[in-house]
């Protein structure tokens, strides 16, 4: 079905089709769905108006209106994009149709908000917690949460083997089912927490026949902060330090998505100089966070030899970062309507001393590397991950567009300066780990196109705009996103008019790659896991939040 | 016998803190030790201080700072940190390196029991020391000393590399001051370490309006 085409935006379609949907028009705007219409309006977006792409799941708690969740879907051919809310004002036990089956990266996310929130989703089939662990009390995401009901556990975890999933009767009570994960005589194994090839602490349970992956099943949690719950407790220019720590190796790009929100409620628009500053900062963490990529993709598989070059040439990028910033890793740079400080004298000659070494010095990874024997063997033709999977998980960045699918927010809403330069977004179309790694390498390469193109035109101006300390934002709610270094990193932002954010959700890069290895390692050997996962490049901290 | 904490890397006079290790000297050595046992000991620390494994453990952006000093610029080989192992069975140390949470405290309490005796723990950045700028958080262990004894702390969000060599320095000289054999390190009973161990996290425990985010 569709909807009726005479409307031409989509809020008017589906609202012509759906009168109880309301509009509100605080911030970017959104379309209240009641429960009872939600999942037939997210069929039709889906099945009938090509909107495939659910861009951010995020479960709030409003308090006496009920629990429930905001999405944010994009139509990846026409670029419409929608925000749509439902809720269920039954707190004790809310419960919402699940999408898991439209839009696979719903899956996890579903789980995110259960865990969060208690949020049940009818009809998806595994409805466990995802960060938190199973004995946890309460939800953490909920305004009357209490700190002290959880403490230490002095305790091993125990891993629960049954998966959970909710169905309604027909007068309205709830029925919990149980399903087996693994079957009795499946052979199973652990990875992780602590494993050196998880890329952090993240764990897997993998059900094997002989060397090849059956199941995979993920667990995620051990690194999870809590950011977004004590974000709702800082003032906004607080707020702006956790960023950095969520996916370390984007700090700048995520700062600079949380600022952009921020300056977008506020309605400030920031001087050029600014822009071209967080431009050019934004692909120099782009160039760090590739070239560890490659070192650490390479020391998995044994090559440690390209784990010394990639830390070589990176520590260069530092050097460059700390002279302006102050920081190596965290950087701390951004702020509200503009930079920490201005750039260093010496900025533009060091980046550009910078990028004619790295030219030639790229050669090296792919003597060393990219032509070897064996990581050929290993990389080419392995997890593949088909273009409509990569769209239907949210799998963005070099994962997606090694897939074939032109994902990059750079390109599909321009932000900062990008309109303005002249670059070519890096597709593939085998969506093999090989094609991933590719995708990176030549991205360094762009990325230094970009610098080249702006470093010598940084327009005079000022590098902080004028901003009161205390800062109160209108009600409303704003979503931004960035192309971080690893996909798309969005930031929605729920303000109440206070000087702290009512809910902010930070739209993880990694979440949707760590839901589509299940899909993609499945029937790959046991040692592939290891490649998949390199290439995949998630960052721990920046799923669990 | 005095017993001789100079390490090779760095002069005795750049440290900063030498009166602390120039107490647990003073203590460690009131009871005397025998010429040979004393000597046999001063070989094997000599031995031991320059062979410091770390076990690869990192959760969050310190460890790519961990990282980093593994590689060719800060080069931790140069002071016998030479390899890092992925099995705590064959780690010497334990550089905890990133935020711990709720979750994994019993995972990281579990890789610290098994690795084998003499074991080292240094809190590396703001997160392990104190919950850095996760304090307020449901779900983080404010200071890594809550669940593990901590040898030596290395303050910073995340510590610049040259921190982290002067912290594993210091865990070289800490190693050296000690006594490998007869008592094991520390001259009292198992039961009474144990009992100080107690009272030191209780008297942690304590101090909890000590702030030391980090956070810029
Ligand atoms: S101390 Fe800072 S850099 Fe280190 S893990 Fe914590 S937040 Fe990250």
């Amino acid at each position: 079905m569709r909807y009726n085409m005479e409307n031409n935006s989509i809020k008017d379609r589906i609202m012509a089709a759906e009168p109880s949907a309301q509009w509100s028009d605080a911030g970017d705007g959104m379309l209240t769905v009641p429960v009872q219409a939600f999942r037939k309006v997210a069929e039709t977006l889906k099945e009938g108006e090509g909107f495939d792409f659910l861009r951010s799941l995020t479960g709030a708690d409003w308090g006496d209106e009920g629990l429930g969740c905001v999405y944010h879907i994009e139509n990846t051919s026409t670029g419409e994009n929608i925000v749509l809310r439902t809720l269920d004002p039954d707190r004790d036990n809310a419960a919402l149709p699940s999408v898991h089956d439209l839009w696979k990266g719903a899956d996890l996310n579903e789980r995110e908000a259960y865990d969060y929130l208690g949020i049940k989703f009818i009809g998806h089939p595994d409805l466990r917690r995802l960060y938190l662990r199973d004995d946890w009390k309460g939800y953490p995401l909920r305004k009357d949460y209490d700190p002290s009901w959880n403490g230490i556990p002095e305790d091993n975890e125990e891993t629960n083997d049954a998966a959970l999933s909710y169905e309604v009767t027909k007068d309205g009570s709830f029925i919990l089912k149980r399903h087996p994960l693994f079957e009795d005589d499946e052979y199973v194994i652990n990875i992780g927490p602590q494993h050196p090839a998880t890329h952090g602490v993240l764990r897997f349970r993998v059900s094997l026949e002989g060397e090849i992956i059956r199941k995979l099943d993920v667990h995620c949690g051990y690194i999870h902060r809590g950011i977004e719950k004590m974000c709702e407790s800082m003032t906004y220019p607080q707020t702006l330090g956790l960023t950095d720590r969520l996916d370390y190796l984007g700090a700048m790009q995520n700062r600079h998505a949380l600022c952009m929100c921020i300056e977008k409620a506020m309605g400030l628009e920031v001087s050029d100089r600014i822009q071209y500053i967080r431009t050019i900062m934004d692909e120099l963490q782009r160039i760090d966070s590739h070239l560890l990529f490659a070192s650490c993709l390479a020391q998995d598989m044994g090559a440690l030899e390209v784990f010394f070059l990639g830390f070589r040439d990176r520590e260069k990028v530092l050097d460059i970062l700390e002279q302006t910033t102050g920081g190596r890793l965290i950087q701390t740079y951004n702020t509200i309507g503009g930079v920490q400080a201005d750039i260093h004298p010496d900025f533009v000659r060091k980046t550009k001393e910078y990028i004619s070494y790295m030219r030639p010095k790229l050669k090296e990874y792919h003597e060393i590397f990219t032509g070897n024997v064996i990581a050929r063997t290993r990389l080419v033709g392995t997890g593949v991950l088909s273009r409509e999977d990569a769209i239907s998980f949210g799998a963005t960045g070099g994962t997606g567009r090694a897939s074939g699918w032109a994902c990059d927010v750079r390109k599909r809403h321009p932000y900062g300066v990008y309109d303005k330069v002249d670059f070519k977004e890096i597709t593939f179309t085998e969506g093999d780990c090989f094609a991933r790694y590719m995708v990176r390498m030549k991205e360094i390469e762009e990325s230094m196109n970009i610098i080249e193109q702006l470093i010598d035109n940084i327009p005079e101006g000022e590098y902080q705009m004028k901003v009161r300390p205390l800062i109160k934002l209108p009600e409303g709610n704003w979503y931004s996103a960035v192309e971080g270094s690893r996909g798309e990193f969005g930031v929605y932002l729920e303000s109440r008019g206070d000087k702290s954010p009512y809910r902010l959700k930070f739209r993880s890069t990694g979440l949707p790659l760590v839901s589509c290895i299940d899909t993609i390692t499945r029937g790959a050997k046991i040692a592939d896991l290891i490649a998949i996962g390199g290439t995949l490049d998630y960052v721990v901290p920046d799923i669990d939040r | 016998m005095k017993r001789n904490v100079n390490i090779k890397s760095m002069k005795y006079e750049d440290f900063n803190d030498n009166e602390y290790i120039e107490q647990m000297l003073k203590e460690l050595n009131e009871n005397g030790a025998n010429v040979i046992v004393g000597c046999l000991d001063s070989v094997i620390e000599w031995g031991r201080s320059n062979s410091l494994w770390p076990l690869t453990f990192a959760t969050s952006c310190c460890g790519i700072e961990f990282m980093a000093i593994g590689a060719a610029r800060y080069d931790f080989a140069r002071f016998g940190f030479e390899v890092a192992r992925a099995s705590p069975r064959q780690a010497d140390f334990i550089m905890v390196a990133g935020t711990i949470t709720y979750k994994m405290a019993p995972v990281l309490k579990r890789l610290y029991d098994q690795m084998a005796d003499p074991k080292y723990v240094v809190a590396t950045g703001g997160c392990a020391i104190s919950g850095g700028p996760f304090k307020k958080s449901y779900h983080v262990v404010c200071g890594v000393d809550k669940i593990l004894p901590v040898d030596v702390y290395i303050p910073g969000c995340p510590p610049r590399p040259e921190a982290m060599l002067y912290g594993l320095m210091q865990l070289q000289r800490k190693v050296k001051a000690q006594k490998f054999l007869g008592g094991i390190n520390r001259g009292i009973s198992e039961k009474e370490y144990e009992k100080l161990m107690t009272a030191d996290i209780n008297r942690a425990n304590a101090k909890d309006d000590y702030d030391e985010s980090g956070l810029a």
